[in-house]
């Protein structure tokens, strides 16, 4: 069972701050959408609103076609995860996992079964005579979202739920809740500040910043595609690089100029920058875009090597263009020292153009 | 181990062991008198350790006019009490710990305010209003000043065992089908029943301990420590002895259970998180 979620217009102030900032937002059916931006954003406010653990000052949540905008949480179909597990210390973890349907008067036998199946599909029915203080972090976490799958919710909701899990315990939760999701199929609303997580994790990513959605689209689109700075410097490892260049003409042809040297752009932003001749836009382009040189030549641009980071299957470079500073991806065969001057290629399918004053992205 | 830990310690157990010794001695000495044959109390020089334990003075002491009757009523007064103090006071911590509100601050700052006043300044007040309402000289009038007396403690303690249990406990059991009133009972209460238990020993020692607003506003009415207040001049020195010992009994036991409830309830779960 899995149902559609709809906010509409949804909004939520916490005195003079508003959190959430009228919000439209429909998550499809067996969807994994995740929320994601800098803590702050409103992404766990938007979650409790859907949850129902927050009342919304204006607007209307949908769940499964039903509006449950005035419900308690117990009556929404919803199951939450929480960033601190929330598993009850004072009950064994068998007893933890069949809450919620013992609260719901499902008979004993049934409760038993339903425990042990969804014990065995997240491999902690070894543990269910235990209790939370007995267990480490990684266990609370799927005793967690083993509650919370044994409810057969309609929505799932995850509140950064592998946040408080070491790096690698996190790399392999990562990998289970995503086969976990292609088997259950249940729509889920996962919210994340770490880009990564929603990149690996989600149908769709929807990027938060000051209560609003500034982008909603698929991994791909969010990363290649950023609808402002802010996604482009937000998403990615490194960030997106921008730098201030300068639309001009030559012999019929559009260039971009940054300092002495001048970059063509694809022949797809031509109508966009007839407009702009003259003026500046910002150009953005992400590290592993751009090729390097062991020394310029004609038609690259000109960069001085501040820092190299060897990041094991690759090489990270700090390199400085007139007066930006740019990051660069190479590869570990690329030999190079600090104060070096290299040459840039940058692929050209690749730029991305920005209004300079709103940030926002032309095309 | 260097010399400043093992200064430390050594400052550290001196401490604890004067500390311990300041308070145990008296309770030591009270003790042993009254488990000591009557005529050896009496006796000069007299002996630290009584020559054989005896009932005898216990039994005087429990024997003599109106002290069972006004046990019985320090035993009603004081549960009267407790149940007044945690019906008010726990929900005044749940609120204080779990919402927030215009006034909180001042709230918890007004509810010692009530403190500060002396007993003594308020008890002939106390004593015309209770007349004037009929609970002069009533059980029910006394519980009602002890629970004043023991309500900002109550608050004040339930805040912090609130504040201690994780209000998204109390949050996952809603979204797992409780209402908020089904969350607080089988999550939030059973969570902070140690703490609520050791608060309910805490007021009713404060209770069984309070002798002034007692001895002023009961005549016939006697808790037990107003009785003894009132009799113990003219009391020989036996019955005072057996009455300090009867006294500290409730406070001693209180600190031994309340000791395994807040140390032994699973395992520190609550703290750990």
């Amino acid at each position: 069972m899995a149902g559609e979620i709809r906010l509409e217009g949804v909004r939520k102030t916490f005195g003079k701050v508003v959190a959430v900032k009228d919000l439209d937002l429909v998550v499809k059916e067996s969807e994994f959408l995740v929320l994601l931006g800098p803590s702050g954003c409103g992404k766990t406010t938007t979650l409790r609103c859907i949850a129902g653990l927050e009342r919304v000052d204006k607007g209307k949540v949908f769940i499964g076609g039903r509006d449950v905008t005035e419900l308690p949480p117990a009556k929404r179909g919803i199951a939450m995860v929480f960033q601190s597990y929330a598993v009850f210390p004072h009950m064994t973890v068998e007893k933890n996992i069949g809450f919620g349907l013992r609260m719901r008067g499902v008979p004993k036998d049934q409760i038993k079964k339903a425990v042990r199946e969804v014990a065995e599909l997240l491999q902690i029915e070894g543990l269910l005579d235990r209790y939370p203080s007995q267990l480490s972090g990684g266990q609370r976490q799927r005793v967690a979202v083993a509650r919370a799958l044994v409810m057969r919710p309609e929505v799932l909701l995850m509140d950064e739920p592998l946040s408080n899990l070491d790096a690698l315990l996190r790399l392999q939760m990562r990998a289970e809740l995503k086969k976990l999701h292609r088997e259950i199929g249940t729509t889920t609303v996962y919210v994340t500040h770490d880009q990564i997580e929603a990149l690996s994790l989600g149908d769709r990513i929807a990027v938060m910043r000051e209560g609003e959605i500034v982008q909603l689209g698929t991994p791909t689109d969010v990363y290649d595609r950023p609808a402002n700075v802010f996604v482009g410097g937000f998403i990615g490892t490194p960030p997106m690089n921008f730098l201030t260049a300068r639309v001009e003409a030559k012999d019929e042809r559009l260039f971009l100029a940054i300092g002495e040297f001048a970059v063509e752009p694809d022949r797809v932003w031509e109508p966009i920058l007839r407009t702009r001749l003259g003026k500046n836009v910002l150009l953005g382009i992400r590290g592993e875009n751009i090729e390097v040189l062991p020394t310029p030549k004609e038609g690259s641009i000109q960069a001085h090597v501040l820092v190299i980071e060897p990041l094991g299957a690759q090489q990270l470079l700090t390199v400085q263009v007139g007066k930006n500073l740019l990051k660069v991806l190479a590869s570990l065969r690329f030999s190079v020292q600090p104060g070096q001057t290299i040459g840039l290629v940058f692929a050209k399918d690749k730029l991305r153009l920005f209004d300079e004053a709103t940030g926002l992205a032309l095309g | 181990m260097s010399y400043r830990y093992l200064l430390r310690r050594t400052l550290l157990y001196m401490a604890a062991i004067t500390f311990s010794l300041w308070v145990l001695i008296p309770v030591f000495l009270i003790a042993f008198s009254a488990f000591t044959p009557r005529q050896e109390l009496y006796q000069w020089p007299r002996a630290v350790f009584p020559s054989h334990f005896s009932l005898e003075t216990m039994r005087f002491f429990l024997g003599a006019y109106g002290v069972v009757r006004s046990l019985f009523n320090s035993v009603q007064v004081a549960l009267l009490t407790l149940a007044f103090t945690l019906l008010v006071g726990a929900p005044a911590g749940y609120a204080v710990a779990r919402f927030h509100f215009r006034g909180k601050g001042t709230f918890r700052l007004g509810i010692l305010i009530t403190r500060m006043f002396p007993t003594a300044l308020l008890a002939v007040p106390l004593a015309v209003i209770f007349i004037r309402w009929g609970l002069y000289d009533t059980l029910l009038g006394v519980a009602l000043i002890h629970t004043a007396m023991a309500l900002p403690f109550a608050v004040i303690i339930t805040t912090g065992i609130f504040m201690g249990v994780p209000k998204e406990l109390e949050e996952a059991a809603m979204t797992l089908g409780c209402s908020r009133l089904g969350a607080f009972v089988r999550v939030a209460l059973p969570l902070a029943l140690p703490g609520l238990a050791a608060a309910a020993m805490f007021t009713f020692v404060i209770s069984w301990n309070e002798v002034f607003a007692a001895a002023i506003l009961t005549v016939r009415n006697r808790t037990l420590p107003a009785h003894i207040i009132t009799t113990i001049q003219a009391s020989p020195l036996d019955f005072r002895f057996a009455g300090g010992f009867f006294m500290i009994l409730p406070a001693l036991l209180f600190m031994f259970l309340i000791r395994r409830y807040l140390f032994h309830m699973w395992g520190g779960a609550i703290a750990e998180r």
